[in-house]
Protein backbone atom coordinates (compact mmCIF):
# COMPACT_ATOMS: atom_id res chain seq x y z
CA UNK A 1 0.00 0.00 0.00
CA UNK A 2 1.43 3.27 -1.09
CA UNK A 3 1.26 6.31 1.17
CA UNK A 4 1.82 10.00 0.70
CA UNK A 5 5.31 11.15 1.59
CA UNK A 6 5.53 14.53 3.33
CA UNK A 7 7.29 16.01 0.31
CA UNK A 8 4.49 14.99 -2.04
CA UNK A 9 1.82 16.24 0.32
CA UNK A 10 3.53 19.62 0.54
CA UNK A 11 3.97 19.99 -3.20
CA UNK A 12 0.39 18.92 -3.89
CA UNK A 13 -1.03 21.22 -1.21
CA UNK A 14 0.95 24.21 -2.43
CA UNK A 15 0.17 23.40 -6.07
CA UNK A 16 -3.55 23.09 -5.57
CA UNK A 17 -3.61 26.14 -3.30
CA UNK A 18 -2.02 28.09 -6.17
CA UNK A 19 -4.56 26.70 -8.64
CA UNK A 20 -7.64 27.25 -6.52
CA UNK A 21 -7.03 30.20 -4.15
CA UNK A 22 -7.46 32.91 -6.81
CA UNK A 23 -10.83 31.51 -7.81
CA UNK A 24 -11.92 31.03 -4.20
CA UNK A 25 -11.03 34.66 -3.47
CA UNK A 26 -13.05 35.74 -6.50
CA UNK A 27 -16.08 33.83 -5.20
CA UNK A 28 -15.66 35.25 -1.67
CA UNK A 29 -15.36 38.86 -2.88
CA UNK A 30 -18.43 38.50 -5.07
CA UNK A 31 -20.43 38.47 -1.81
CA UNK A 32 -18.72 41.59 -0.49
CA UNK A 33 -20.95 44.55 0.28
CA UNK A 34 -18.26 47.08 -0.65
CA UNK A 35 -17.27 48.01 -4.18
CA UNK A 36 -13.60 47.86 -3.17
CA UNK A 37 -11.78 44.57 -3.50
CA UNK A 38 -9.89 44.49 -0.28
CA UNK A 39 -12.28 46.05 2.19
CA UNK A 40 -14.68 43.47 3.57
CA UNK A 41 -17.87 45.33 4.40
CA UNK A 42 -20.11 42.40 5.22
CA UNK A 43 -22.02 39.73 3.34
CA UNK A 44 -24.30 40.81 0.56
CA UNK A 45 -25.80 39.40 -2.61
CA UNK A 46 -26.48 42.83 -4.06
CA UNK A 47 -24.00 42.44 -6.96
CA UNK A 48 -25.93 39.41 -8.17
CA UNK A 49 -29.06 41.53 -8.19
CA UNK A 50 -27.26 44.28 -10.14
CA UNK A 51 -25.99 41.69 -12.57
CA UNK A 52 -29.41 40.18 -13.24
CA UNK A 53 -30.89 43.64 -13.79
CA UNK A 54 -28.16 44.49 -16.28
CA UNK A 55 -29.75 43.96 -19.69
CA UNK A 56 -26.44 44.23 -21.53
CA UNK A 57 -24.99 41.26 -19.69
CA UNK A 58 -28.14 39.20 -20.21
CA UNK A 59 -28.12 39.98 -23.94
CA UNK A 60 -24.44 39.08 -24.19
CA UNK A 61 -25.04 35.83 -22.31
CA UNK A 62 -27.82 34.93 -24.73
CA UNK A 63 -25.65 35.67 -27.79
CA UNK A 64 -22.78 33.62 -26.31
CA UNK A 65 -25.06 30.66 -25.62
CA UNK A 66 -26.53 30.74 -29.13
CA UNK A 67 -23.08 30.91 -30.71
CA UNK A 68 -21.77 28.08 -28.51
CA UNK A 69 -24.70 25.73 -29.18
CA UNK A 70 -24.66 26.22 -32.95
CA UNK A 71 -20.90 26.23 -33.43
CA UNK A 72 -20.23 23.22 -31.19
CA UNK A 73 -22.97 21.17 -32.85
CA UNK A 74 -21.79 21.90 -36.39
CA UNK A 75 -18.18 21.42 -35.26
CA UNK A 76 -19.02 18.01 -33.79
CA UNK A 77 -20.57 16.82 -37.06
CA UNK A 78 -17.74 18.19 -39.21
CA UNK A 79 -15.03 17.12 -36.77
CA UNK A 80 -16.37 13.55 -36.55
CA UNK A 81 -16.47 13.39 -40.35
CA UNK A 82 -12.93 14.72 -40.53
CA UNK A 83 -11.73 12.18 -37.95
CA UNK A 84 -13.38 9.37 -39.91
CA UNK A 85 -11.70 10.57 -43.09
CA UNK A 86 -8.30 10.78 -41.37
CA UNK A 87 -8.49 7.34 -39.77
CA UNK A 88 -10.57 5.31 -42.23
CA UNK A 89 -10.63 6.85 -45.70
CA UNK A 90 -7.15 5.61 -46.60
CA UNK A 91 -5.13 7.51 -49.16
CA UNK A 92 -6.62 10.22 -51.32
CA UNK A 93 -5.25 13.16 -53.19
CA UNK A 94 -4.60 16.09 -50.87
CA UNK A 95 -4.59 14.02 -47.69
CA UNK A 96 -1.43 15.73 -46.36
CA UNK A 97 -2.98 19.16 -46.84
CA UNK A 98 -6.14 17.92 -45.13
CA UNK A 99 -4.37 16.63 -42.04
CA UNK A 100 -2.28 19.79 -41.99
CA UNK A 101 -5.42 21.90 -41.96
CA UNK A 102 -6.79 19.79 -39.09
CA UNK A 103 -3.71 20.18 -36.90
CA UNK A 104 -2.62 23.72 -37.78
CA UNK A 105 -5.51 25.57 -36.08
CA UNK A 106 -4.61 23.84 -32.80
CA UNK A 107 -1.29 25.66 -32.63
CA UNK A 108 -2.31 28.82 -34.47
CA UNK A 109 -2.24 31.94 -32.27
CA UNK A 110 -5.77 33.23 -31.81
CA UNK A 111 -4.82 36.70 -33.04
CA UNK A 112 -3.83 35.27 -36.42
CA UNK A 113 -6.92 33.06 -36.77
CA UNK A 114 -9.10 36.02 -35.86
CA UNK A 115 -7.35 38.46 -38.18
CA UNK A 116 -7.41 36.10 -41.17
CA UNK A 117 -11.10 35.25 -40.75
CA UNK A 118 -12.01 38.92 -40.41
CA UNK A 119 -10.16 39.74 -43.62
CA UNK A 120 -12.03 36.90 -45.36
CA UNK A 121 -15.43 38.12 -44.14
CA UNK A 122 -14.66 41.66 -45.26
CA UNK A 123 -13.34 40.36 -48.57
CA UNK A 124 -16.53 38.48 -49.41
CA UNK A 125 -18.70 41.24 -47.95
CA UNK A 126 -20.36 39.16 -45.24
CA UNK A 127 -22.01 41.27 -42.51
CA UNK A 128 -20.32 40.55 -39.21
CA UNK A 129 -22.46 39.28 -36.35
CA UNK A 130 -23.66 36.02 -34.83
CA UNK A 131 -23.25 34.14 -38.13
CA UNK A 132 -19.61 35.08 -38.61
CA UNK A 133 -18.70 34.17 -35.00
CA UNK A 134 -20.42 30.80 -35.46
CA UNK A 135 -18.42 30.19 -38.66
CA UNK A 136 -15.17 31.17 -36.94
CA UNK A 137 -15.79 29.08 -33.82
CA UNK A 138 -16.90 26.06 -35.84
CA UNK A 139 -13.69 26.17 -37.84
CA UNK A 140 -11.26 26.00 -34.96
CA UNK A 141 -13.32 23.75 -32.70
CA UNK A 142 -13.97 21.13 -35.39
CA UNK A 143 -10.22 20.50 -35.33
CA UNK A 144 -10.29 19.83 -31.58
CA UNK A 145 -13.29 17.52 -32.04
CA UNK A 146 -11.56 15.61 -34.79
CA UNK A 147 -8.44 15.08 -32.67
CA UNK A 148 -10.52 13.74 -29.76
CA UNK A 149 -12.66 11.50 -31.99
CA UNK A 150 -9.79 10.18 -34.11
CA UNK A 151 -7.89 9.01 -31.04
CA UNK A 152 -10.94 6.94 -30.11
CA UNK A 153 -11.35 5.68 -33.70
CA UNK A 154 -7.75 4.46 -33.92
CA UNK A 155 -8.04 2.55 -30.66
CA UNK A 156 -11.14 0.54 -31.44
CA UNK A 157 -11.46 -2.92 -32.90
CA UNK A 158 -12.11 -2.60 -36.60
CA UNK A 159 -13.32 -6.18 -36.98
CA UNK A 160 -16.62 -5.12 -35.36
CA UNK A 161 -17.32 -2.83 -38.32
CA UNK A 162 -16.25 -5.51 -40.78
CA UNK A 163 -18.57 -8.00 -39.10
CA UNK A 164 -21.48 -5.60 -39.51
CA UNK A 165 -20.63 -5.13 -43.19
CA UNK A 166 -20.35 -8.91 -43.67
CA UNK A 167 -23.75 -9.37 -42.07
CA UNK A 168 -25.30 -7.13 -44.69
CA UNK A 169 -25.19 -3.62 -43.25
CA UNK A 170 -24.60 -0.75 -45.63
CA UNK A 171 -21.52 1.35 -44.73
CA UNK A 172 -23.81 4.02 -43.31
CA UNK A 173 -25.76 1.48 -41.21
CA UNK A 174 -22.49 0.00 -39.97
CA UNK A 175 -21.41 3.48 -38.92
CA UNK A 176 -24.72 4.29 -37.23
CA UNK A 177 -25.24 0.93 -35.49
CA UNK A 178 -21.67 -0.07 -34.63
CA UNK A 179 -19.13 2.71 -34.93
CA UNK A 180 -21.16 5.61 -33.57
CA UNK A 181 -22.21 3.91 -30.29
CA UNK A 182 -18.59 2.94 -29.66
CA UNK A 183 -17.14 6.38 -30.36
CA UNK A 184 -20.08 8.17 -28.68
CA UNK A 185 -18.15 9.09 -25.49
CA UNK A 186 -15.47 10.76 -27.60
CA UNK A 187 -18.08 12.54 -29.71
CA UNK A 188 -19.77 13.84 -26.56
CA UNK A 189 -16.52 15.02 -25.00
CA UNK A 190 -15.66 16.61 -28.34
CA UNK A 191 -18.94 18.51 -28.26
CA UNK A 192 -18.33 19.61 -24.66
CA UNK A 193 -14.83 20.76 -25.56
CA UNK A 194 -16.11 22.70 -28.57
CA UNK A 195 -18.88 24.22 -26.44
CA UNK A 196 -16.44 25.38 -23.74
CA UNK A 197 -13.95 26.72 -26.28
CA UNK A 198 -16.72 28.78 -27.84
CA UNK A 199 -18.00 30.10 -24.49
CA UNK A 200 -14.47 31.04 -23.56
CA UNK A 201 -13.21 32.70 -26.69
CA UNK A 202 -12.46 36.41 -26.57
CA UNK A 203 -9.89 37.11 -29.27
CA UNK A 204 -11.44 35.39 -32.29
CA UNK A 205 -14.90 36.68 -31.36
CA UNK A 206 -13.56 40.25 -31.06
CA UNK A 207 -12.18 40.06 -34.57
CA UNK A 208 -15.13 38.39 -36.23
CA UNK A 209 -18.05 40.17 -34.57
CA UNK A 210 -19.77 43.36 -35.59
CA UNK A 211 -21.70 45.94 -33.61
CA UNK A 212 -24.82 43.75 -33.65
CA UNK A 213 -23.43 40.93 -31.53
CA UNK A 214 -21.46 41.23 -28.29
CA UNK A 215 -20.49 38.02 -26.54
CA UNK A 216 -20.01 37.62 -22.80
CA UNK A 217 -16.17 37.42 -22.94
CA UNK A 218 -16.07 40.65 -24.99
CA UNK A 219 -18.35 42.30 -22.44
CA UNK A 220 -16.29 41.01 -19.50
CA UNK A 221 -13.04 42.07 -21.12
CA UNK A 222 -14.16 45.62 -21.72
CA UNK A 223 -15.56 45.81 -18.17
CA UNK A 224 -12.39 44.60 -16.42
CA UNK A 225 -9.86 46.41 -18.59
CA UNK A 226 -9.89 49.27 -16.12
CA UNK A 227 -9.87 47.18 -12.97
CA UNK A 228 -11.77 44.84 -10.71
CA UNK A 229 -15.52 45.13 -10.73
CA UNK A 230 -17.90 43.43 -8.26
CA UNK A 231 -20.50 42.65 -10.93
CA UNK A 232 -17.86 40.71 -12.86
CA UNK A 233 -16.94 38.88 -9.65
CA UNK A 234 -20.58 37.82 -9.33
CA UNK A 235 -20.73 36.80 -12.97
CA UNK A 236 -17.49 34.82 -12.65
CA UNK A 237 -18.84 33.04 -9.59
CA UNK A 238 -21.95 32.00 -11.50
CA UNK A 239 -19.85 30.71 -14.40
CA UNK A 240 -17.48 28.83 -12.07
CA UNK A 241 -20.49 27.25 -10.32
CA UNK A 242 -22.02 26.14 -13.62
CA UNK A 243 -18.75 24.59 -14.84
CA UNK A 244 -18.10 22.82 -11.52
CA UNK A 245 -21.61 21.36 -11.48
CA UNK A 246 -21.26 20.30 -15.11
CA UNK A 247 -17.91 18.58 -14.61
CA UNK A 248 -19.08 16.80 -11.44
CA UNK A 249 -22.28 15.60 -13.14
CA UNK A 250 -20.32 14.42 -16.18
CA UNK A 251 -17.87 12.48 -14.02
CA UNK A 252 -20.69 10.84 -12.03
CA UNK A 253 -22.48 9.88 -15.26
CA UNK A 254 -19.36 8.36 -16.83
CA UNK A 255 -18.55 6.50 -13.61
CA UNK A 256 -22.09 5.06 -13.46
CA UNK A 257 -21.87 4.07 -17.12
CA UNK A 258 -18.53 2.33 -16.48
CA UNK A 259 -19.96 0.47 -13.48
CA UNK A 260 -23.04 -0.57 -15.48
CA UNK A 261 -20.88 -1.77 -18.34
CA UNK A 262 -18.68 -3.79 -16.01
CA UNK A 263 -21.81 -5.38 -14.50
CA UNK A 264 -23.18 -6.25 -17.97
CA UNK A 265 -19.88 -7.79 -18.97
CA UNK A 266 -19.78 -9.89 -15.83
CA UNK A 267 -23.37 -11.03 -16.43
CA UNK A 268 -22.52 -11.90 -20.03
CA UNK A 269 -19.55 -13.95 -18.88
CA UNK A 270 -21.68 -15.86 -16.39
CA UNK A 271 -24.20 -16.70 -19.10
CA UNK A 272 -21.60 -18.20 -21.38
CA UNK B 1 -19.42 8.71 -54.37
CA UNK B 2 -20.33 8.60 -50.71
CA UNK B 3 -16.67 8.54 -49.76
CA UNK B 4 -16.14 11.59 -51.93
CA UNK B 5 -18.90 13.54 -50.13
CA UNK B 6 -17.54 12.51 -46.74
CA UNK B 7 -14.10 13.84 -47.61
CA UNK B 8 -15.33 16.88 -49.54
CA UNK B 9 -17.49 18.51 -46.85
CA UNK B 10 -14.88 18.99 -44.08
CA UNK B 11 -12.20 19.55 -46.72
CA UNK B 12 -14.14 22.32 -48.36
CA UNK B 13 -14.98 23.93 -45.02
CA UNK B 14 -11.33 24.08 -43.98
CA UNK B 15 -10.19 25.30 -47.38
CA UNK B 16 -12.61 28.21 -47.35
CA UNK B 17 -12.38 29.14 -43.67
CA UNK B 18 -8.79 28.28 -42.89
CA UNK B 19 -6.57 28.24 -45.97
CA UNK B 20 -8.16 31.01 -48.03
CA UNK B 21 -8.13 33.51 -45.10
CA UNK B 22 -4.49 32.70 -44.74
CA UNK B 23 -3.71 33.46 -48.35
CA UNK B 24 -5.60 36.74 -47.91
CA UNK B 25 -3.40 37.68 -44.94
CA UNK B 26 -0.32 36.89 -46.99
CA UNK B 27 -1.61 38.98 -49.88
CA UNK B 28 -2.54 41.98 -47.73
CA UNK B 29 0.86 41.85 -46.01
CA UNK B 30 2.33 42.58 -49.45
CA UNK B 31 -0.11 45.41 -50.18
CA UNK B 32 0.05 49.12 -49.37
CA UNK B 33 -2.13 50.99 -46.95
CA UNK B 34 -4.69 53.25 -48.66
CA UNK B 35 -7.47 55.61 -47.70
CA UNK B 36 -10.21 53.47 -49.14
CA UNK B 37 -12.57 50.66 -48.29
CA UNK B 38 -11.04 48.16 -47.76
CA UNK B 39 -8.04 50.25 -46.65
CA UNK B 40 -5.30 48.74 -48.82
CA UNK B 41 -4.20 48.50 -52.46
CA UNK B 42 -3.99 46.84 -54.95
CA UNK B 43 -7.38 45.21 -55.31
CA UNK B 44 -7.69 42.22 -57.56
CA UNK B 45 -9.98 43.19 -60.45
CA UNK B 46 -10.76 40.08 -62.45
CA UNK B 47 -12.99 41.92 -64.91
CA UNK B 48 -9.85 43.39 -66.50
CA UNK B 49 -8.60 39.88 -67.30
CA UNK B 50 -4.86 39.34 -67.67
CA UNK B 51 -4.14 43.04 -67.51
CA UNK B 52 -5.86 43.23 -64.10
CA UNK B 53 -3.89 40.27 -62.83
CA UNK B 54 -0.63 41.84 -63.98
CA UNK B 55 -1.25 45.20 -62.34
CA UNK B 56 -2.35 43.33 -59.22
CA UNK B 57 0.89 41.38 -58.91
CA UNK B 58 3.09 44.33 -59.78
CA UNK B 59 1.40 46.25 -56.95
CA UNK B 60 2.63 43.76 -54.36
CA UNK B 61 5.94 44.29 -52.58
CA UNK B 62 7.78 43.56 -49.36
CA UNK B 63 7.60 47.18 -48.16
CA UNK B 64 5.75 46.27 -44.94
CA UNK B 65 8.34 43.68 -44.01
CA UNK B 66 11.12 46.22 -44.60
CA UNK B 67 9.15 48.65 -42.43
CA UNK B 68 8.97 46.06 -39.62
CA UNK B 69 12.75 45.76 -39.56
CA UNK B 70 13.30 49.52 -39.45
CA UNK B 71 10.82 50.31 -36.67
CA UNK B 72 12.26 48.85 -33.48
CA UNK B 73 8.84 48.59 -31.80
CA UNK B 74 8.20 45.42 -33.78
CA UNK B 75 11.42 43.52 -33.39
CA UNK B 76 11.54 44.52 -29.73
CA UNK B 77 8.04 43.07 -29.38
CA UNK B 78 9.08 39.81 -31.06
CA UNK B 79 12.17 39.46 -28.88
CA UNK B 80 10.27 40.37 -25.73
CA UNK B 81 7.45 37.89 -26.55
CA UNK B 82 10.03 35.13 -26.97
CA UNK B 83 11.73 36.12 -23.73
CA UNK B 84 8.48 36.28 -21.75
CA UNK B 85 7.36 32.95 -23.21
CA UNK B 86 10.70 31.32 -22.39
CA UNK B 87 10.89 32.61 -18.82
CA UNK B 88 7.31 31.67 -18.07
CA UNK B 89 7.78 28.21 -19.59
CA UNK B 90 10.71 27.57 -17.22
CA UNK B 91 8.70 28.93 -14.27
CA UNK B 92 5.75 26.71 -15.21
CA UNK B 93 8.09 23.71 -15.30
CA UNK B 94 9.40 24.57 -11.83
CA UNK B 95 5.87 24.89 -10.43
CA UNK B 96 4.38 22.03 -12.43
CA UNK B 97 6.97 19.30 -11.99
CA UNK B 98 6.52 18.85 -8.21
CA UNK B 99 2.73 18.72 -8.71
CA UNK B 100 3.01 16.08 -11.43
CA UNK B 101 5.50 14.15 -9.30
CA UNK B 102 3.27 14.28 -6.24
CA UNK B 103 0.31 13.05 -8.33
CA UNK B 104 2.24 10.18 -9.89
CA UNK B 105 3.49 9.03 -6.46
CA UNK B 106 0.14 9.41 -4.71
CA UNK B 107 -1.83 6.35 -3.55
CA UNK B 108 -3.72 4.81 -6.48
CA UNK B 109 -7.18 5.60 -5.15
CA UNK B 110 -6.29 9.30 -4.96
CA UNK B 111 -5.10 9.69 -8.52
CA UNK B 112 -8.42 10.12 -10.38
CA UNK B 113 -9.43 12.88 -7.93
CA UNK B 114 -6.08 14.66 -8.25
CA UNK B 115 -6.26 14.39 -12.02
CA UNK B 116 -9.73 15.92 -12.03
CA UNK B 117 -8.54 18.74 -9.77
CA UNK B 118 -5.84 19.62 -12.33
CA UNK B 119 -8.22 19.44 -15.30
CA UNK B 120 -11.13 21.31 -13.69
CA UNK B 121 -9.59 24.82 -14.00
CA UNK B 122 -9.06 24.13 -17.69
CA UNK B 123 -12.83 23.99 -18.16
CA UNK B 124 -13.40 27.32 -16.42
CA UNK B 125 -13.09 30.45 -18.49
CA UNK B 126 -9.54 31.46 -19.34
CA UNK B 127 -10.53 35.11 -19.13
CA UNK B 128 -11.91 34.69 -15.61
CA UNK B 129 -8.78 32.86 -14.47
CA UNK B 130 -6.64 35.76 -15.68
CA UNK B 131 -9.05 38.29 -14.19
CA UNK B 132 -8.92 36.59 -10.77
CA UNK B 133 -5.29 37.77 -10.45
CA UNK B 134 -6.19 41.41 -10.97
CA UNK B 135 -7.73 41.63 -7.50
CA UNK B 136 -4.81 39.77 -5.94
CA UNK B 137 -1.91 41.64 -7.50
CA UNK B 138 -3.27 45.20 -7.44
CA UNK B 139 -1.47 47.75 -5.25
CA UNK B 140 -4.26 47.62 -2.70
CA UNK B 141 -4.98 43.97 -3.60
CA UNK B 142 -5.13 40.85 -1.49
CA UNK B 143 -1.44 39.94 -1.75
CA UNK B 144 -0.19 43.38 -0.71
CA UNK B 145 -2.74 43.61 2.10
CA UNK B 146 -1.61 40.26 3.52
CA UNK B 147 2.09 41.07 3.19
CA UNK B 148 1.63 44.49 4.81
CA UNK B 149 -0.38 42.95 7.63
CA UNK B 150 2.31 40.31 8.20
CA UNK B 151 4.89 43.10 8.29
CA UNK B 152 6.96 41.56 5.48
CA UNK B 153 6.88 44.80 3.50
CA UNK B 154 6.31 48.46 4.41
CA UNK B 155 5.09 49.79 1.10
CA UNK B 156 2.88 47.92 -1.36
CA UNK B 157 4.72 46.01 -4.08
CA UNK B 158 4.08 47.14 -7.62
CA UNK B 159 3.33 43.81 -9.33
CA UNK B 160 0.24 44.62 -11.31
CA UNK B 161 1.00 46.09 -14.77
CA UNK B 162 4.52 44.66 -14.84
CA UNK B 163 6.10 41.68 -16.58
CA UNK B 164 6.05 39.80 -13.26
CA UNK B 165 2.26 39.85 -13.34
CA UNK B 166 2.38 38.50 -16.90
CA UNK B 167 4.65 35.64 -15.79
CA UNK B 168 2.30 34.80 -12.93
CA UNK B 169 -0.68 34.89 -15.30
CA UNK B 170 0.96 32.58 -17.85
CA UNK B 171 2.17 30.10 -15.21
CA UNK B 172 -1.28 30.03 -13.65
CA UNK B 173 -3.33 29.56 -16.81
CA UNK B 174 -1.01 27.13 -18.60
CA UNK B 175 -0.11 24.99 -15.57
CA UNK B 176 -2.38 22.04 -16.54
CA UNK B 177 -0.64 21.81 -19.94
CA UNK B 178 2.66 21.29 -18.13
CA UNK B 179 1.42 18.99 -15.37
CA UNK B 180 -0.54 16.51 -17.52
CA UNK B 181 2.21 15.33 -19.93
CA UNK B 182 4.79 15.11 -17.11
CA UNK B 183 2.30 13.18 -14.99
CA UNK B 184 1.61 10.71 -17.77
CA UNK B 185 5.36 10.16 -18.30
CA UNK B 186 6.00 9.66 -14.57
CA UNK B 187 3.00 7.41 -14.12
CA UNK B 188 4.25 4.97 -16.77
CA UNK B 189 7.62 4.75 -15.09
CA UNK B 190 8.59 1.49 -13.43
CA UNK B 191 9.27 2.37 -9.79
CA UNK B 192 11.47 -0.65 -9.20
CA UNK B 193 14.09 1.26 -11.20
CA UNK B 194 14.37 3.75 -8.32
CA UNK B 195 14.65 0.94 -5.82
CA UNK B 196 17.37 -0.63 -7.94
CA UNK B 197 19.26 2.67 -8.08
CA UNK B 198 18.97 3.08 -4.32
CA UNK B 199 20.05 -0.52 -3.71
CA UNK B 200 23.07 0.14 -5.85
CA UNK B 201 24.08 2.98 -3.57
CA UNK B 202 22.43 6.08 -5.06
CA UNK B 203 21.12 8.67 -2.66
CA UNK B 204 17.44 9.62 -3.11
CA UNK B 205 18.44 12.82 -4.88
CA UNK B 206 20.95 11.07 -7.13
CA UNK B 207 18.34 8.44 -8.01
CA UNK B 208 15.97 11.24 -8.98
CA UNK B 209 18.54 12.98 -11.21
CA UNK B 210 19.87 9.81 -12.79
CA UNK B 211 16.63 7.85 -13.21
CA UNK B 212 13.38 9.77 -12.74
CA UNK B 213 14.31 13.04 -14.48
CA UNK B 214 15.67 11.41 -17.69
CA UNK B 215 12.68 9.05 -17.86
CA UNK B 216 10.24 11.95 -17.62
CA UNK B 217 12.12 13.90 -20.30
CA UNK B 218 9.54 13.35 -23.04
CA UNK B 219 6.81 14.64 -20.77
CA UNK B 220 8.91 17.68 -19.82
CA UNK B 221 9.65 18.54 -23.45
CA UNK B 222 6.01 18.11 -24.47
CA UNK B 223 4.83 20.23 -21.54
CA UNK B 224 7.34 22.99 -22.30
CA UNK B 225 6.24 23.24 -25.93
CA UNK B 226 2.57 23.20 -24.95
CA UNK B 227 3.23 26.27 -22.78
CA UNK B 228 5.82 28.02 -24.93
CA UNK B 229 3.99 27.93 -28.28
CA UNK B 230 0.69 29.54 -27.21
CA UNK B 231 2.44 31.93 -24.79
CA UNK B 232 4.30 33.67 -27.65
CA UNK B 233 1.11 34.91 -29.30
CA UNK B 234 -0.76 35.55 -26.03
CA UNK B 235 -3.05 38.57 -26.00
CA UNK B 236 -5.37 38.45 -22.96
CA UNK B 237 -2.69 38.07 -20.27
CA UNK B 238 -0.43 40.99 -21.33
CA UNK B 239 -3.39 43.29 -21.89
CA UNK B 240 -5.04 42.59 -18.53
CA UNK B 241 -2.05 42.03 -16.23
CA UNK B 242 0.81 43.67 -18.13
CA UNK B 243 1.56 47.38 -18.23
CA UNK B 244 2.42 49.82 -20.96
CA UNK B 245 5.99 48.50 -20.79
CA UNK B 246 4.91 44.94 -21.53
CA UNK B 247 5.58 44.38 -25.20
CA UNK B 248 4.03 41.26 -26.63
CA UNK B 249 3.44 40.66 -30.28
CA UNK B 250 -0.15 39.43 -29.88
CA UNK B 251 -1.04 42.72 -28.20
CA UNK B 252 0.85 44.78 -30.80
CA UNK B 253 -0.99 43.00 -33.62
CA UNK B 254 -4.37 43.56 -31.97
CA UNK B 255 -3.67 47.26 -31.44
CA UNK B 256 -2.17 47.74 -34.89
CA UNK B 257 -5.35 46.38 -36.36
CA UNK B 258 -8.00 48.00 -34.18
CA UNK B 259 -6.39 51.27 -33.10
CA UNK B 260 -4.15 52.18 -36.01
CA UNK B 261 -6.24 50.40 -38.64
CA UNK B 262 -3.08 49.60 -40.56
CA UNK B 263 -4.13 46.28 -42.06
CA UNK B 264 -1.08 45.65 -44.27
CA UNK B 265 1.33 46.10 -41.34
CA UNK B 266 -0.87 43.99 -39.02
CA UNK B 267 -0.87 41.24 -41.66
CA UNK B 268 2.90 41.41 -42.02
CA UNK B 269 3.24 41.16 -38.22
CA UNK B 270 1.05 38.04 -38.34
CA UNK B 271 3.07 36.44 -41.14
CA UNK B 272 6.34 36.90 -39.25
CA UNK B 273 4.80 35.63 -36.00
CA UNK B 274 3.83 32.49 -37.88
CA UNK B 275 7.31 32.06 -39.32
CA UNK B 276 8.73 32.32 -35.79
CA UNK B 277 6.27 29.73 -34.52
CA UNK B 278 7.03 27.18 -37.23
CA UNK B 279 10.38 26.21 -35.66
CA UNK B 280 9.08 25.25 -32.19
CA UNK B 281 6.05 23.56 -33.78
CA UNK B 282 8.24 21.34 -35.97
CA UNK B 283 10.49 20.52 -32.99
CA UNK B 284 7.41 19.63 -30.95
CA UNK B 285 6.07 17.35 -33.70
CA UNK B 286 9.45 15.58 -33.89
CA UNK B 287 9.50 15.04 -30.14
CA UNK B 288 5.98 13.58 -30.21
CA UNK B 289 6.94 11.30 -33.10
CA UNK B 290 10.02 10.08 -31.25
CA UNK B 291 8.02 9.47 -28.08
CA UNK B 292 5.47 7.43 -30.03
CA UNK B 293 8.20 5.36 -31.70
CA UNK B 294 9.88 4.75 -28.34
CA UNK B 295 6.60 3.41 -27.01
CA UNK B 296 6.36 1.14 -30.02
Amino acid sequence: MRRFSWFNVTSLTLGFAFLYLPMILLVVYSFNESRLVTVWAGFSTKWYGELLRNEEFLDAAWVTLKVAVFSSTIATVLGTMAAYVLVRAGRFRGRTLFSGMIYAPLVMPEVITGLSLLLLFIGIGLDRGVLTIVLAHTTFSMCYVSVVVSSRLTSFDRSLEEAALDLGCSPFEAFRLVTLPIIAPAVISGWLLAFTLSLDDLVIASFTTGPSATTLPIKIFSAVRLGVSPEINALSTLLIAIVTLGVITASIVTKRAAVAQARDEQAAERNE
Amino acid sequence: MRRFTLIAIPYFWLLVLFLVPFVIVLKISLSDVALARPPYTPQLDLSLGWEGLRTFFSGLDFENFVFLTTDDLYWKAYVSSLKIALVSTLLTLMVGYPIAYGMARAPNEWRPTLLMLVILPFWTSFLIRVYSWMGILANEGTLNTVLLWLGVIDTPLQIMNTNTAVYIGIVYTYLPFMVLPIYSALEKMDESLIEAAEDLGCSKLAAFWLVTWPLSRNGIIAGCFLVFIPAIGEFVIPSLLGGSGTLMIGKVLFEEFFSNRDWPVASAVAVILLLILIIPIILFQRNEQKAREAEG
